[in-house]
Protein backbone atom coordinates (compact mmCIF):
# COMPACT_ATOMS: atom_id res chain seq x y z
CA UNK A 1 0.00 0.00 0.00
CA UNK A 2 3.05 2.15 0.55
CA UNK A 3 3.15 2.76 -3.16
CA UNK A 4 -0.15 4.66 -3.20
CA UNK A 5 0.61 6.95 -0.29
CA UNK A 6 1.38 10.06 -2.29
CA UNK A 7 -1.13 11.39 -4.76
CA UNK A 8 1.51 13.39 -6.60
CA UNK A 9 4.51 11.32 -7.62
CA UNK A 10 7.86 11.73 -5.91
CA UNK A 11 9.27 12.81 -9.26
CA UNK A 12 7.08 14.31 -11.90
CA UNK A 13 8.10 16.02 -15.12
CA UNK A 14 5.94 17.93 -17.53
CA UNK A 15 7.23 18.51 -21.08
CA UNK A 16 10.78 18.50 -19.73
CA UNK A 17 13.13 19.78 -22.43
CA UNK A 18 16.84 20.43 -22.10
CA UNK A 19 18.88 22.05 -24.82
CA UNK A 20 22.49 23.01 -24.86
CA UNK A 21 24.33 25.26 -27.22
CA UNK A 22 27.43 23.90 -28.92
CA UNK A 23 30.17 26.44 -29.46
CA UNK A 24 33.42 26.26 -31.42
CA UNK A 25 36.79 27.31 -29.98
CA UNK A 26 36.14 31.01 -30.48
CA UNK A 27 32.82 30.80 -28.71
CA UNK A 28 30.69 31.07 -31.83
CA UNK A 29 27.45 29.16 -31.73
CA UNK A 30 27.65 26.02 -33.89
CA UNK A 31 24.27 24.59 -33.18
CA UNK A 32 21.78 23.53 -30.55
CA UNK A 33 21.40 19.98 -29.29
CA UNK A 34 18.19 18.84 -27.66
CA UNK A 35 19.34 16.30 -25.09
CA UNK A 36 15.95 15.78 -23.49
CA UNK A 37 12.85 16.36 -25.58
CA UNK A 38 9.41 16.89 -23.99
CA UNK A 39 9.59 14.10 -21.44
CA UNK A 40 6.63 13.43 -19.18
CA UNK A 41 7.20 11.17 -16.20
CA UNK A 42 5.29 10.44 -13.03
CA UNK A 43 7.21 8.29 -10.59
CA UNK A 44 5.42 7.11 -7.45
CA UNK A 45 7.00 6.97 -4.01
CA UNK A 46 8.42 3.47 -3.47
CA UNK A 47 8.79 2.59 -7.15
CA UNK A 48 11.83 0.85 -8.59
CA UNK A 49 12.38 2.50 -11.95
CA UNK A 50 15.00 1.57 -14.51
CA UNK A 51 16.13 3.81 -17.34
CA UNK A 52 17.86 2.30 -20.35
CA UNK A 53 19.21 3.93 -23.46
CA UNK A 54 22.31 3.97 -25.63
CA UNK A 55 25.23 6.37 -25.07
CA UNK A 56 24.01 9.84 -25.89
CA UNK A 57 20.29 9.00 -25.63
CA UNK A 58 19.75 11.59 -22.90
CA UNK A 59 19.33 9.36 -19.86
CA UNK A 60 22.07 10.94 -17.74
CA UNK A 61 20.87 14.42 -18.65
CA UNK A 62 17.39 13.39 -17.56
CA UNK A 63 18.75 11.98 -14.29
CA UNK A 64 20.59 15.22 -13.53
CA UNK A 65 17.25 17.03 -13.56
CA UNK A 66 15.99 14.85 -10.75
CA UNK A 67 18.08 16.59 -8.12
CA UNK A 68 18.48 20.01 -9.66
CA UNK A 69 22.02 19.57 -11.01
CA UNK A 70 20.47 20.72 -14.27
CA UNK A 71 17.41 22.87 -14.80
CA UNK A 72 15.03 22.44 -17.71
CA UNK A 73 15.22 24.76 -20.71
CA UNK A 74 11.48 24.28 -21.02
CA UNK A 75 8.90 22.42 -18.99
CA UNK A 76 8.91 21.66 -15.27
CA UNK A 77 10.32 19.06 -12.87
CA UNK A 78 8.84 18.53 -9.42
CA UNK A 79 10.68 16.55 -6.77
CA UNK A 80 8.25 15.66 -4.00
CA UNK A 81 6.11 18.58 -5.11
CA UNK A 82 9.02 21.07 -5.23
CA UNK A 83 9.72 22.84 -8.52
CA UNK A 84 13.43 22.34 -9.28
CA UNK A 85 13.74 25.72 -11.02
CA UNK A 86 13.11 27.45 -7.68
CA UNK A 87 16.66 27.96 -6.40
CA UNK A 88 15.55 28.47 -2.81
CA UNK A 89 14.44 24.82 -2.80
CA UNK A 90 17.67 23.34 -4.22
CA UNK A 91 18.95 22.10 -0.85
CA UNK A 92 15.66 20.47 0.07
CA UNK A 93 15.47 18.88 -3.37
CA UNK A 94 18.96 17.40 -3.09
CA UNK A 95 18.12 15.97 0.32
CA UNK A 96 14.98 14.42 -1.08
CA UNK A 97 16.61 12.93 -4.16
CA UNK A 98 20.20 11.74 -3.68
CA UNK A 99 22.47 10.78 -6.51
CA UNK A 100 25.14 8.09 -6.96
CA UNK A 101 27.53 8.26 -9.92
CA UNK A 102 29.57 5.79 -11.95
CA UNK A 103 33.03 6.16 -10.45
CA UNK A 104 33.24 5.50 -6.70
CA UNK A 105 36.64 7.17 -6.49
CA UNK A 106 35.13 10.52 -7.42
CA UNK A 107 32.54 10.40 -4.68
CA UNK A 108 34.38 9.36 -1.57
CA UNK A 109 36.12 12.12 0.36
CA UNK A 110 36.49 10.83 3.93
CA UNK A 111 39.65 9.16 5.26
CA UNK A 112 37.55 6.65 7.17
CA UNK A 113 34.37 4.99 5.91
CA UNK A 114 32.14 6.22 8.75
CA UNK A 115 33.36 9.81 8.39
CA UNK A 116 32.60 9.74 4.71
CA UNK A 117 29.06 8.54 5.34
CA UNK A 118 28.60 11.19 8.04
CA UNK A 119 29.62 14.02 5.72
CA UNK A 120 26.16 14.55 4.22
CA UNK A 121 24.13 14.75 7.45
CA UNK A 122 26.88 16.85 9.06
CA UNK A 123 26.55 19.41 6.27
CA UNK A 124 22.80 19.43 6.82
CA UNK A 125 23.36 20.44 10.45
CA UNK A 126 22.11 17.19 11.95
CA UNK A 127 23.01 16.92 15.69
CA UNK A 128 26.15 14.80 16.31
CA UNK A 129 24.37 12.00 18.15
CA UNK A 130 21.88 11.59 15.35
CA UNK A 131 24.65 11.69 12.72
CA UNK A 132 26.19 8.58 14.29
CA UNK A 133 22.82 6.85 14.41
CA UNK A 134 22.29 7.62 10.74
CA UNK A 135 25.79 6.47 9.82
CA UNK A 136 25.23 3.19 11.61
CA UNK A 137 21.84 2.46 10.06
CA UNK A 138 22.99 3.48 6.56
CA UNK A 139 26.09 1.30 6.68
CA UNK A 140 24.00 -1.59 7.97
CA UNK A 141 21.48 -1.11 5.15
CA UNK A 142 24.18 -1.63 2.50
CA UNK A 143 25.99 -4.34 4.46
CA UNK A 144 29.15 -2.30 5.13
CA UNK A 145 28.88 -1.75 8.90
CA UNK A 146 31.82 -4.01 9.71
CA UNK A 147 34.04 -1.85 7.47
CA UNK A 148 33.15 1.42 9.24
CA UNK A 149 36.70 1.96 10.58
CA UNK A 150 38.39 1.14 7.26
CA UNK A 151 40.11 3.59 4.96
CA UNK A 152 38.04 3.73 1.75
CA UNK A 153 41.11 3.10 -0.40
CA UNK A 154 41.40 -0.38 1.12
CA UNK A 155 37.98 -1.34 -0.24
CA UNK A 156 37.01 -3.03 -3.50
CA UNK A 157 35.01 -1.16 -6.15
CA UNK A 158 31.72 -2.75 -5.08
CA UNK A 159 32.38 -1.91 -1.44
CA UNK A 160 33.28 1.69 -2.27
CA UNK A 161 30.12 2.06 -4.29
CA UNK A 162 28.07 0.73 -1.38
CA UNK A 163 29.74 3.32 0.88
CA UNK A 164 28.71 6.01 -1.65
CA UNK A 165 25.14 4.72 -1.45
CA UNK A 166 25.28 4.76 2.36
CA UNK A 167 26.50 8.37 2.18
CA UNK A 168 23.38 9.32 0.25
CA UNK A 169 21.17 7.20 2.48
CA UNK A 170 22.41 8.98 5.62
CA UNK A 171 20.73 12.15 4.31
CA UNK A 172 17.40 10.26 4.55
CA UNK A 173 16.34 10.81 0.96
CA UNK A 174 12.96 9.65 -0.30
CA UNK A 175 14.50 8.87 -3.62
CA UNK A 176 17.90 7.76 -4.88
CA UNK A 177 19.08 8.15 -8.46
CA UNK A 178 21.93 5.86 -9.54
CA UNK A 179 23.69 6.67 -12.81
CA UNK A 180 25.47 3.51 -13.99
CA UNK A 181 26.65 2.58 -10.49
CA UNK A 182 28.06 -0.77 -11.64
CA UNK A 183 29.83 0.19 -14.89
CA UNK A 184 33.29 -0.06 -13.35
CA UNK A 185 32.77 -3.11 -11.13
CA UNK A 186 33.61 -6.81 -11.37
CA UNK A 187 30.78 -9.40 -11.34
CA UNK A 188 30.64 -9.81 -7.56
CA UNK A 189 30.85 -6.03 -7.06
CA UNK A 190 27.91 -5.61 -9.42
CA UNK A 191 25.92 -8.21 -7.54
CA UNK A 192 26.66 -6.57 -4.14
CA UNK A 193 25.54 -3.15 -5.33
CA UNK A 194 22.36 -4.36 -6.98
CA UNK A 195 21.47 -6.40 -3.91
CA UNK A 196 21.96 -3.31 -1.70
CA UNK A 197 19.84 -1.19 -4.05
CA UNK A 198 17.03 -3.73 -4.06
CA UNK A 199 17.08 -3.91 -0.27
CA UNK A 200 16.77 -0.11 -0.02
CA UNK A 201 13.70 -0.29 -2.16
CA UNK A 202 12.07 -3.37 -0.58
CA UNK A 203 12.96 -2.79 3.06
CA UNK A 204 13.38 0.97 3.43
CA UNK A 205 10.82 1.95 0.80
CA UNK A 206 13.22 4.34 -0.90
CA UNK A 207 12.26 5.16 -4.48
CA UNK A 208 15.02 3.90 -6.78
CA UNK A 209 15.84 5.20 -10.23
CA UNK A 210 18.54 3.04 -11.77
CA UNK A 211 20.33 3.87 -14.99
CA UNK A 212 22.38 1.01 -16.39
CA UNK A 213 23.74 -0.73 -19.47
CA UNK A 214 23.49 -4.16 -17.86
CA UNK A 215 20.15 -5.60 -18.85
CA UNK A 216 20.06 -8.33 -16.21
CA UNK A 217 20.20 -5.72 -13.43
CA UNK A 218 16.74 -4.37 -14.09
CA UNK A 219 14.56 -7.47 -14.19
CA UNK A 220 13.23 -6.60 -10.71
CA UNK A 221 12.17 -3.04 -11.61
CA UNK A 222 8.47 -2.10 -11.52
CA UNK A 223 8.79 -0.04 -14.63
CA UNK A 224 11.37 0.48 -17.34
CA UNK A 225 11.80 3.53 -19.53
CA UNK A 226 13.91 3.29 -22.67
CA UNK A 227 15.27 6.56 -24.00
CA UNK A 228 16.27 7.44 -27.55
CA UNK A 229 17.12 10.88 -28.93
CA UNK A 230 15.97 12.54 -25.73
CA UNK A 231 12.52 10.98 -25.84
CA UNK A 232 10.93 8.06 -24.03
CA UNK A 233 10.94 5.44 -26.77
CA UNK A 234 9.53 2.50 -24.80
CA UNK A 235 7.86 2.12 -21.44
CA UNK A 236 6.59 -0.92 -19.56
CA UNK A 237 7.40 -3.74 -17.16
CA UNK A 238 10.71 -5.54 -17.70
CA UNK A 239 8.76 -8.42 -19.25
CA UNK A 240 6.96 -6.15 -21.69
CA UNK A 241 10.20 -4.41 -22.63
CA UNK A 242 12.31 -7.54 -23.00
CA UNK A 243 9.66 -9.23 -25.14
CA UNK A 244 10.67 -6.84 -27.90
CA UNK A 245 14.14 -8.12 -28.73
CA UNK A 246 14.29 -6.65 -32.25
CA UNK A 247 13.09 -3.20 -31.17
CA UNK A 248 15.70 -3.10 -28.37
CA UNK A 249 18.44 -4.02 -30.82
CA UNK A 250 17.36 -1.14 -33.05
CA UNK A 251 17.83 1.12 -30.03
CA UNK A 252 21.40 -0.23 -29.58
CA UNK A 253 20.35 -2.22 -26.52
CA UNK A 254 20.16 -5.85 -25.62
CA UNK A 255 18.24 -8.29 -23.44
CA UNK A 256 19.53 -10.50 -20.59
CA UNK A 257 21.33 -13.58 -21.90
CA UNK A 258 18.57 -15.90 -20.68
CA UNK A 259 15.96 -13.85 -22.58
CA UNK A 260 18.10 -13.92 -25.70
CA UNK A 261 18.54 -17.68 -25.42
CA UNK A 262 14.75 -18.18 -25.10
CA UNK A 263 14.26 -15.90 -28.10
CA UNK A 264 16.74 -17.89 -30.21
CA UNK A 265 15.16 -21.18 -29.14
CA UNK A 266 11.75 -19.83 -30.16
CA UNK A 267 13.11 -18.94 -33.58
CA UNK A 268 14.16 -22.57 -33.91
CA UNK A 269 10.60 -23.67 -33.25
CA UNK A 270 10.68 -24.41 -29.51
CA UNK A 271 7.33 -23.35 -28.01
CA UNK A 272 8.21 -20.83 -25.31
CA UNK A 273 6.39 -17.77 -23.95
CA UNK A 274 7.71 -14.24 -24.75
CA UNK A 275 9.84 -12.22 -22.37
CA UNK A 276 11.41 -14.90 -20.19
CA UNK A 277 13.49 -13.07 -17.58
CA UNK A 278 15.03 -15.58 -15.23
CA UNK A 279 16.83 -18.90 -15.41
CA UNK A 280 14.03 -20.49 -13.40
CA UNK A 281 11.36 -19.33 -15.86
CA UNK A 282 13.27 -20.75 -18.80
CA UNK A 283 13.97 -24.04 -17.02
CA UNK A 284 10.29 -24.32 -15.98
CA UNK A 285 9.07 -23.67 -19.51
CA UNK A 286 11.49 -26.20 -20.99
CA UNK A 287 10.75 -28.89 -18.41
CA UNK A 288 7.02 -28.35 -18.99
CA UNK A 289 7.58 -29.12 -22.65
CA UNK A 290 9.49 -32.22 -21.74
CA UNK A 291 6.90 -33.43 -19.18
CA UNK A 292 4.07 -32.95 -21.66
CA UNK A 293 5.75 -35.22 -24.17
CA UNK A 294 6.49 -37.76 -21.47
CA UNK A 295 2.75 -37.86 -20.67
CA UNK A 296 1.88 -38.15 -24.34
CA UNK A 297 4.32 -41.01 -24.69
CA UNK A 298 2.82 -42.77 -21.67
CA UNK A 299 -0.76 -42.39 -22.89
CA UNK A 300 0.26 -43.83 -26.24
CA UNK A 301 1.46 -47.03 -24.64
CA UNK B 1 58.07 -14.80 -31.55
CA UNK B 2 56.14 -14.54 -28.33
CA UNK B 3 56.04 -13.26 -24.80
CA UNK B 4 57.29 -15.52 -22.04
CA UNK B 5 56.95 -14.78 -18.34
CA UNK B 6 59.25 -16.87 -16.19
CA UNK B 7 58.53 -16.94 -12.43
CA UNK B 8 57.59 -13.28 -12.30
CA UNK B 9 57.01 -11.73 -8.87
CA UNK B 10 56.05 -8.19 -8.09
CA UNK B 11 55.93 -6.77 -4.60
CA UNK B 12 54.51 -3.33 -3.80
CA UNK B 13 56.28 -1.48 -0.99
CA UNK B 14 59.19 -3.93 -0.86
CA UNK B 15 61.22 -3.65 2.37
CA UNK B 16 58.40 -1.82 4.14
CA UNK B 17 55.93 -3.22 6.66
CA UNK B 18 53.19 -2.69 4.04
CA UNK B 19 54.68 -4.99 1.41
CA UNK B 20 52.00 -6.61 -0.74
CA UNK B 21 52.61 -9.35 -3.25
CA UNK B 22 50.78 -8.24 -6.40
CA UNK B 23 52.20 -10.92 -8.69
CA UNK B 24 53.11 -14.27 -7.26
CA UNK B 25 55.24 -16.62 -9.33
CA UNK B 26 53.53 -15.98 -12.65
CA UNK B 27 54.63 -18.20 -15.52
CA UNK B 28 52.93 -17.68 -18.88
CA UNK B 29 53.56 -18.18 -22.58
CA UNK B 30 51.79 -15.93 -25.02
CA UNK B 31 52.32 -17.10 -28.60
CA UNK B 32 51.64 -14.88 -31.62
CA UNK B 33 48.12 -14.33 -32.87
CA UNK B 34 46.12 -15.52 -29.87
CA UNK B 35 43.07 -13.73 -28.53
CA UNK B 36 43.43 -13.94 -24.77
CA UNK B 37 41.03 -12.81 -22.06
CA UNK B 38 42.30 -11.94 -18.59
CA UNK B 39 39.67 -11.99 -15.85
CA UNK B 40 39.91 -11.49 -12.10
CA UNK B 41 38.19 -9.42 -9.42
CA UNK B 42 39.32 -5.89 -8.57
CA UNK B 43 42.77 -6.13 -7.03
CA UNK B 44 43.55 -9.62 -8.34
CA UNK B 45 46.64 -8.41 -10.19
CA UNK B 46 45.41 -8.25 -13.78
CA UNK B 47 46.37 -4.62 -14.37
CA UNK B 48 49.74 -5.16 -12.67
CA UNK B 49 50.28 -8.13 -14.96
CA UNK B 50 49.54 -6.29 -18.20
CA UNK B 51 51.71 -3.35 -17.18
CA UNK B 52 54.63 -5.75 -16.90
CA UNK B 53 54.14 -6.89 -20.49
CA UNK B 54 55.22 -3.57 -21.96
CA UNK B 55 57.74 -2.70 -19.30
CA UNK B 56 55.74 -0.02 -17.49
CA UNK B 57 56.37 -1.96 -14.27
CA UNK B 58 59.50 -3.92 -13.50
CA UNK B 59 59.26 -7.31 -11.85
CA UNK B 60 60.80 -7.66 -8.37
CA UNK B 61 62.16 -11.01 -9.53
CA UNK B 62 61.78 -13.30 -12.51
CA UNK B 63 62.24 -12.67 -16.23
CA UNK B 64 60.16 -11.57 -19.17
CA UNK B 65 61.19 -12.41 -22.72
CA UNK B 66 59.77 -10.61 -25.71
CA UNK B 67 60.54 -12.28 -29.04
CA UNK B 68 63.37 -14.16 -27.37
CA UNK B 69 65.13 -11.19 -25.74
CA UNK B 70 65.16 -10.56 -21.99
CA UNK B 71 63.52 -7.17 -21.54
CA UNK B 72 65.45 -6.59 -18.31
CA UNK B 73 68.83 -6.91 -20.06
CA UNK B 74 70.96 -3.83 -19.85
CA UNK B 75 70.59 -1.74 -22.97
CA UNK B 76 67.29 -3.36 -23.95
CA UNK B 77 65.28 -0.89 -26.01
CA UNK B 78 62.24 -0.24 -23.81
CA UNK B 79 60.93 2.40 -26.16
CA UNK B 80 60.73 -0.13 -28.95
CA UNK B 81 59.07 -2.65 -26.65
CA UNK B 82 56.36 -0.11 -25.83
CA UNK B 83 55.64 0.50 -29.50
CA UNK B 84 55.50 -3.28 -30.13
CA UNK B 85 53.28 -4.02 -27.15
CA UNK B 86 50.50 -1.42 -27.25
CA UNK B 87 48.52 -0.83 -24.09
CA UNK B 88 45.09 0.81 -24.15
CA UNK B 89 44.19 1.93 -20.65
CA UNK B 90 40.75 2.02 -19.07
CA UNK B 91 38.71 5.01 -20.26
CA UNK B 92 41.38 5.86 -22.88
CA UNK B 93 39.20 8.67 -24.23
CA UNK B 94 40.25 10.74 -21.22
CA UNK B 95 43.67 10.93 -22.85
CA UNK B 96 42.48 12.47 -26.12
CA UNK B 97 43.74 16.01 -26.42
CA UNK B 98 44.34 17.16 -30.01
CA UNK B 99 42.14 19.57 -31.95
CA UNK B 100 40.94 16.95 -34.38
CA UNK B 101 40.71 13.18 -34.51
CA UNK B 102 43.36 12.75 -37.17
CA UNK B 103 46.04 14.80 -35.35
CA UNK B 104 45.31 12.86 -32.18
CA UNK B 105 46.01 9.54 -33.87
CA UNK B 106 49.15 11.00 -35.53
CA UNK B 107 50.66 11.83 -32.13
CA UNK B 108 52.06 8.34 -31.44
CA UNK B 109 53.76 7.62 -34.78
CA UNK B 110 55.07 11.20 -34.91
CA UNK B 111 56.80 10.62 -31.58
CA UNK B 112 58.35 7.44 -32.96
CA UNK B 113 60.27 9.82 -35.24
CA UNK B 114 58.52 8.82 -38.46
CA UNK B 115 58.22 11.32 -41.32
CA UNK B 116 54.99 13.15 -42.01
CA UNK B 117 53.90 10.92 -44.87
CA UNK B 118 54.40 7.65 -42.99
CA UNK B 119 52.75 9.13 -39.88
CA UNK B 120 49.66 10.15 -41.80
CA UNK B 121 49.44 6.86 -43.67
CA UNK B 122 49.53 4.99 -40.38
CA UNK B 123 46.95 7.25 -38.77
CA UNK B 124 44.63 6.83 -41.72
CA UNK B 125 45.09 3.08 -41.71
CA UNK B 126 44.48 2.85 -37.94
CA UNK B 127 41.28 4.87 -38.10
CA UNK B 128 40.04 2.63 -40.92
CA UNK B 129 40.85 -0.45 -38.85
CA UNK B 130 38.70 0.70 -35.92
CA UNK B 131 35.85 1.43 -38.32
CA UNK B 132 35.53 5.17 -37.72
CA UNK B 133 33.55 6.86 -40.53
CA UNK B 134 35.69 9.18 -42.75
CA UNK B 135 33.56 12.26 -42.13
CA UNK B 136 34.60 12.24 -38.47
CA UNK B 137 38.38 12.37 -39.15
CA UNK B 138 38.63 16.14 -38.92
CA UNK B 139 36.11 16.66 -36.12
CA UNK B 140 37.14 17.54 -32.61
CA UNK B 141 37.48 14.26 -30.66
CA UNK B 142 35.43 15.81 -27.88
CA UNK B 143 32.30 15.99 -30.01
CA UNK B 144 32.17 12.27 -30.66
CA UNK B 145 30.02 9.73 -28.81
CA UNK B 146 31.54 7.58 -26.06
CA UNK B 147 32.02 4.60 -28.38
CA UNK B 148 33.57 6.71 -31.14
CA UNK B 149 36.00 8.41 -28.74
CA UNK B 150 37.12 5.03 -27.53
CA UNK B 151 37.79 3.89 -31.10
CA UNK B 152 39.89 6.97 -31.73
CA UNK B 153 41.91 6.20 -28.60
CA UNK B 154 42.43 2.60 -29.74
CA UNK B 155 43.45 3.85 -33.21
CA UNK B 156 46.07 6.02 -31.49
CA UNK B 157 47.74 2.87 -30.19
CA UNK B 158 47.23 0.91 -33.43
CA UNK B 159 49.05 3.64 -35.36
CA UNK B 160 52.22 2.60 -33.52
CA UNK B 161 51.85 -0.77 -35.34
CA UNK B 162 52.06 -2.95 -32.26
CA UNK B 163 52.49 -6.73 -32.53
CA UNK B 164 50.55 -7.18 -29.32
CA UNK B 165 47.54 -5.11 -28.36
CA UNK B 166 46.46 -5.05 -24.72
CA UNK B 167 43.09 -3.53 -23.86
CA UNK B 168 42.09 -2.86 -20.25
CA UNK B 169 38.29 -3.02 -20.13
CA UNK B 170 37.70 -1.46 -23.53
CA UNK B 171 33.92 -1.68 -23.23
CA UNK B 172 33.30 -0.25 -19.73
CA UNK B 173 30.49 2.29 -19.82
CA UNK B 174 29.47 1.59 -23.43
CA UNK B 175 25.94 0.64 -24.45
CA UNK B 176 25.41 -2.98 -25.58
CA UNK B 177 25.65 -2.16 -29.28
CA UNK B 178 28.81 -0.13 -28.72
CA UNK B 179 30.20 -3.07 -26.73
CA UNK B 180 29.53 -5.51 -29.59
CA UNK B 181 30.90 -3.14 -32.23
CA UNK B 182 34.22 -2.60 -30.45
CA UNK B 183 34.72 -6.29 -29.69
CA UNK B 184 33.81 -7.23 -33.27
CA UNK B 185 36.33 -4.76 -34.59
CA UNK B 186 39.03 -6.14 -32.27
CA UNK B 187 38.26 -9.71 -33.29
CA UNK B 188 38.48 -8.70 -36.94
CA UNK B 189 41.82 -7.06 -36.29
CA UNK B 190 43.11 -10.29 -34.82
CA UNK B 191 41.90 -12.54 -37.65
CA UNK B 192 42.98 -10.18 -40.43
CA UNK B 193 46.37 -9.03 -39.16
CA UNK B 194 47.35 -11.89 -36.88
CA UNK B 195 47.93 -9.44 -34.05
CA UNK B 196 47.99 -10.89 -30.54
CA UNK B 197 45.13 -9.45 -28.49
CA UNK B 198 44.97 -9.41 -24.70
CA UNK B 199 41.62 -8.32 -23.33
CA UNK B 200 41.13 -7.49 -19.66
CA UNK B 201 37.42 -7.74 -18.94
CA UNK B 202 34.77 -7.95 -16.24
CA UNK B 203 32.18 -9.36 -18.61
CA UNK B 204 32.15 -13.14 -18.60
CA UNK B 205 29.67 -13.15 -21.50
CA UNK B 206 32.02 -11.08 -23.70
CA UNK B 207 35.02 -13.20 -22.79
CA UNK B 208 33.14 -16.41 -23.55
CA UNK B 209 32.02 -15.06 -26.91
CA UNK B 210 35.31 -13.75 -28.26
CA UNK B 211 38.50 -15.19 -26.80
CA UNK B 212 40.47 -18.39 -27.52
CA UNK B 213 42.01 -18.62 -24.10
CA UNK B 214 41.22 -17.29 -20.62
CA UNK B 215 43.73 -16.49 -17.90
CA UNK B 216 42.09 -16.18 -14.47
CA UNK B 217 44.03 -14.13 -11.93
CA UNK B 218 43.49 -14.41 -8.19
CA UNK B 219 45.65 -12.89 -5.46
CA UNK B 220 48.45 -12.30 -7.92
CA UNK B 221 48.55 -15.91 -9.11
CA UNK B 222 47.36 -17.57 -12.27
CA UNK B 223 44.38 -19.60 -11.07
CA UNK B 224 43.24 -21.06 -14.39
CA UNK B 225 44.67 -20.85 -17.89
CA UNK B 226 42.64 -22.68 -20.52
CA UNK B 227 40.00 -22.44 -23.26
CA UNK B 228 36.71 -20.82 -22.15
CA UNK B 229 34.67 -24.03 -21.85
CA UNK B 230 37.28 -25.58 -19.57
CA UNK B 231 37.63 -22.46 -17.41
CA UNK B 232 33.88 -21.96 -16.93
CA UNK B 233 33.56 -25.61 -15.93
CA UNK B 234 34.96 -24.34 -12.60
CA UNK B 235 32.16 -21.82 -12.14
CA UNK B 236 31.80 -22.50 -8.42
CA UNK B 237 35.48 -21.75 -7.80
CA UNK B 238 35.19 -18.64 -9.95
CA UNK B 239 32.33 -17.41 -7.77
CA UNK B 240 34.45 -17.94 -4.68
CA UNK B 241 36.97 -15.46 -6.07
CA UNK B 242 34.45 -12.78 -7.01
CA UNK B 243 33.88 -13.87 -10.60
CA UNK B 244 31.14 -15.80 -12.30
CA UNK B 245 30.38 -17.79 -15.41
CA UNK B 246 28.24 -16.52 -18.30
CA UNK B 247 24.49 -16.78 -17.60
CA UNK B 248 24.37 -19.59 -20.17
CA UNK B 249 26.44 -21.82 -17.89
CA UNK B 250 23.93 -21.45 -15.06
CA UNK B 251 21.00 -22.10 -17.37
CA UNK B 252 22.54 -25.32 -18.67
CA UNK B 253 23.37 -26.59 -15.19
CA UNK B 254 19.78 -25.92 -14.10
CA UNK B 255 18.44 -27.80 -17.12
CA UNK B 256 20.76 -30.71 -16.49
CA UNK B 257 19.61 -30.94 -12.88
CA UNK B 258 16.05 -31.19 -14.22
CA UNK B 259 16.91 -34.17 -16.37
CA UNK B 260 17.58 -32.64 -19.77
CA UNK B 261 20.68 -34.08 -21.43
CA UNK B 262 22.46 -30.85 -22.31
CA UNK B 263 26.17 -30.15 -22.66
CA UNK B 264 26.83 -27.99 -19.58
CA UNK B 265 30.15 -26.77 -20.93
CA UNK B 266 28.68 -24.71 -23.76
CA UNK B 267 29.54 -21.07 -23.11
CA UNK B 268 27.87 -19.06 -25.88
CA UNK B 269 24.23 -18.54 -26.88
CA UNK B 270 24.86 -20.29 -30.18
CA UNK B 271 26.30 -23.40 -28.51
CA UNK B 272 23.50 -23.38 -25.93
CA UNK B 273 20.80 -23.26 -28.61
CA UNK B 274 22.38 -26.28 -30.31
CA UNK B 275 22.67 -28.39 -27.19
CA UNK B 276 19.18 -27.50 -25.91
CA UNK B 277 17.42 -28.18 -29.23
CA UNK B 278 19.43 -31.39 -29.43
CA UNK B 279 18.37 -32.46 -25.95
CA UNK B 280 14.73 -31.60 -26.63
CA UNK B 281 14.75 -33.57 -29.87
CA UNK B 282 16.24 -36.50 -28.03
CA UNK B 283 13.43 -36.22 -25.46
CA UNK B 284 11.02 -36.23 -28.43
CA UNK B 285 9.57 -32.87 -27.45
CA UNK B 286 9.74 -30.67 -30.47
CA UNK B 287 10.49 -30.71 -34.08
CA UNK B 288 12.70 -27.86 -35.07
CA UNK B 289 14.10 -26.44 -38.25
Amino acid sequence: MRKNRNIMGIIKTKDLTFEYIRRDEDGNVEGITTAVDKVNLDIKQGDFIAILGHNGSGKSTLAKHMNAILNPTEGTVWVDGMDTSDESLTWNIRQTAGMVFQNPDNQIIGQVVEEDVGFGPENMGVPTKEIWERVEESLKAVGMYEYRKYSPNKLSGGQKQRVSIAGVLAMHPKCIVLDEPTAMLDPSGRKEVIRAVRALNDVEGVTVILITHYMEEIIHANRVFVMDEGKIAMEGTPREIFSQVERLKELRLDVPQVTLLAYELKKRGVKLPDGILTIKELADALTDLKCNTDTVKLSNL
Amino acid sequence: MSIILDHVNYIYGLDTPLAVKALDDVCLQIPDGQFIGIIGHTGSGKSTLVQHLNGLMKATSGSIYFNGADIYDEGYNMKELRSKVGLVFQYPEHQLFEIDVFSDVCFGPKNLGLDKKETELRAFDALKKVGLPDELFYQSPFELSGGQKRRVAIAGVLAMKPEVLILDEPTAGLDPKGRDEILHQIKKLQTETGMTIILVSHSMEDVAEYVDRIIVMNKGRVMFDDVPREVFRHYRELEDVGLAAPQVTYILHELQSRGLHVDVNATTIEEAVETITGALAEAGTVRYR
